[in-house]
């Protein structure tokens, strides 16, 4: 089976008001090939599901997101996401504000196909009260009251991985999978961009099979897109771009300054994208960040 | 005092906070906190166990900055998933900086406001405060004392549970809720005052009971002896020069 695509032909492949999961974790490891790619499309009011970073100010930059699915957005060293916090102090984006530990018992329940996984997270807490949607339910074993952390099915997970093959096997070595697996356990369909693209047989080598969290068959399809986490990191392959995500935020603050930023990094596509970031062989060289 | 001084003091009377914890992940976020934790490992509790801030437990702590030529030492793989498996595990004290604390404890990171869906200040979301605070001790650390901290009433959104009756499930007691020291540039303090209210454990050099409960939005239970917080020993100061090897420790009470 080969399941090459181009990130175009995915994204013309989503639709208005979908439910999409987005991987990674803050600036890390973001399918950002496949957010530009939404930037120039003219889908609209999606319900976003991420442990949010760029990804997540991007598209509400952009108006993209009817309704937010989140524990935080953050770029860790910029901790406040400029056009995330601007969507939500104009009261523009519906959200479900939830704990991270609900966000991956919500996908886990989805991917487990069960309506719920109970929990005593959120508890006694302003997550219960903002979000109705979330129940407390008694126990069938003791006298308690439980949260009952709904599942979140997505219609569409999309994640960056280091490699992959035109089967949809996928490979992350990072020293961190965040809750890639459980986005593709979650998803009616997953696509995946990948750093590099690999012949079946590399997955046979040594301990390779070992950096393959879940099965070919939870992937839909698979882009070649060399440095497709840019501006986020790729560990091992490449750590985040701090100047590059300075400029973005920097952008928040100008009259103008996201239509500036979509005209010289969006609007081009991704061949000039990568050019106008200092070209594949600079991105490779940026620094794995130190905490 | 100085700066550099009550930094380092309130990093020595925080990494008391772990000691009787025993084998437990001690997680502290900030500067402050993280240091602590450290040099908890390094004298009052050598069981505790560390990450890097990034995926690894390891073996000694790691020092804050750049590092140089240090490499860590790793010890146990820890991606984000499995630090909520050790979370709801419960072997677990976090310390770290909420931007509100009530006088139940409970606490907020997520966003200033009354109205939930147009705050007036957004800052990160819950995070994993909800779950940190029914499944494992907490401490807190406020860099700057004041009543816009130690607010008044409730919080803006209670990101972390505390001892608020009124929020219990039913099943549910304050004794499944474990917050321990609230450490600040004036004080530490504990809930150990009658029905878990808030109470005055030590304060640092300088400072007055009354001051405390000034720059505190609710009633502060002050005990009739209260002692000074213990200034930093030769050997705390020692371990904390390699902890912070580039002195980064100085700016964390943004003066």
């Amino acid at each position: 089976m080969n399941k090459l695509i181009t990130a175009s032909d995915v994204v013309a492949q989503l639709r208005d008001g979908m439910t999409i999961g987005i991987g990674g974790w803050g600036p890390r490891r973001k399918p950002m090939t496949f957010i530009r790619e939404i930037l120039r499309s003219p889908l609209r009011d999606l319900t976003v599901v991420s442990y949010g970073g760029a990804d997540v100010g991007m598209l509400c930059a952009a108006g993209k997101i009817r309704k937010l699915v989140f524990a935080f957005v953050s770029l860790d060293f910029i901790p406040l996401e400029p056009y995330f916090r601007r969507a939500r102090q104009s009261g523009s984006i519906e959200v479900m504000e939830i704990d991270e530990g609900l966000l991956m018992l919500g996908l886990k329940a989805a991917a487990m196909r069960t309506p719920f996984i109970p929990t005593r997270v959120g508890l006694g807490t302003d997550v219960l009260r903002h979000s109705p949607a979330i129940k407390l339910v008694d126990s069938p074993y003791d006298d308690r009251q439980w949260v009952a952390m709904p599942a979140l099915p997505l219609d569409v997970a999309l994640l960056h991985v280091d490699r992959a093959d035109a089967r949809g096997v996928c490979q992350v070595k990072g020293p961190d999978l965040y809750m890639d697996d459980l986005y593709a356990r979650a998803a009616a369909r997953t696509y995946v961009t990948a750093d590099e693209l690999v012949e079946a047989e590399a997955f046979g080598q040594g301990d390779e099979a070992r950096y393959v969290f879940w099965e070919r068959a939870q992937t839909t399809g698979v882009v070649h897109a060399p440095c497709g986490a840019h501006p986020t990191s790729c560990a091992p392959l490449y750590g985040f771009d701090v100047k590059h995500l300075k400029e973005y935020a920097a952008s928040a603050k100008e009259p103008g300054g996201w239509a500036q930023y979509c005209e010289r990094y969006v609007a081009c596509g991704e061949e000039e994208y990568l050019r106008r970031v200092g070209g594949e062989a600079v991105v490779r060289k940026l620094p794995l960040p130190v905490f | 005092m100085s700066d550099t001084t009550l930094v380092d003091t309130i990093i020595c009377a925080a990494s008391a906070a772990w000691r009787h914890d025993g084998e437990v992940l001690a997680t502290g976020i900030g500067m402050v906190p993280r240091l602590a934790a450290s040099l908890a490992k390094l004298t009052c509790n050598p069981d505790l166990m560390l990450t890097d801030s990034e995926a690894w437990l390891v073996a000694e702590p790691v020092p804050v900055g750049p590092r140089g030529e240090y490499r860590i030492r790793r010890e146990t793989h820890m991606g984000f998933a499995r630090i909520f498996d050790n979370v709801w595990g419960g072997k677990r004290h976090a310390m770290v900086g909420p931007t509100q604390v009530d006088r139940y404890g409970q606490a907020n990171i997520s966003m200033i406001g009354a109205d939930h869906r147009k705050p007036k200040t957004q800052m990160l979301g819950v995070r994993g405060f909800p779950g940190n605070s029914m499944n494992h001790a907490n401490s807190f650390f406020v860099p700057n004392h004041g009543t816009k901290v130690f607010v008044e009433g409730e919080v803006d959104m209670v990101a972390s549970a505390g001892y608020n009756p009124a929020r219990l499930a039913r099943g549910w007691g304050f004794d499944d809720i474990d917050i321990r020291l609230l450490l600040t540039n004036l004080c530490v303090m504990d809930f150990g005052g009658p029905s878990r209210q808030v109470r005055l454990r030590s304060l640092h050099a300088g400072v007055t009971a009354e001051q405390v409960q000034q720059a505190t939005g609710f009633p502060v239970h002050v005990p009739a002896d209260v002692a000074a917080t213990a200034a930093p020993t030769a050997g705390q100061l020692e371990l904390l020069a390699r902890l912070d090897p580039h002195g980064l420790r100085a700016a964390a009470l943004g003066a």
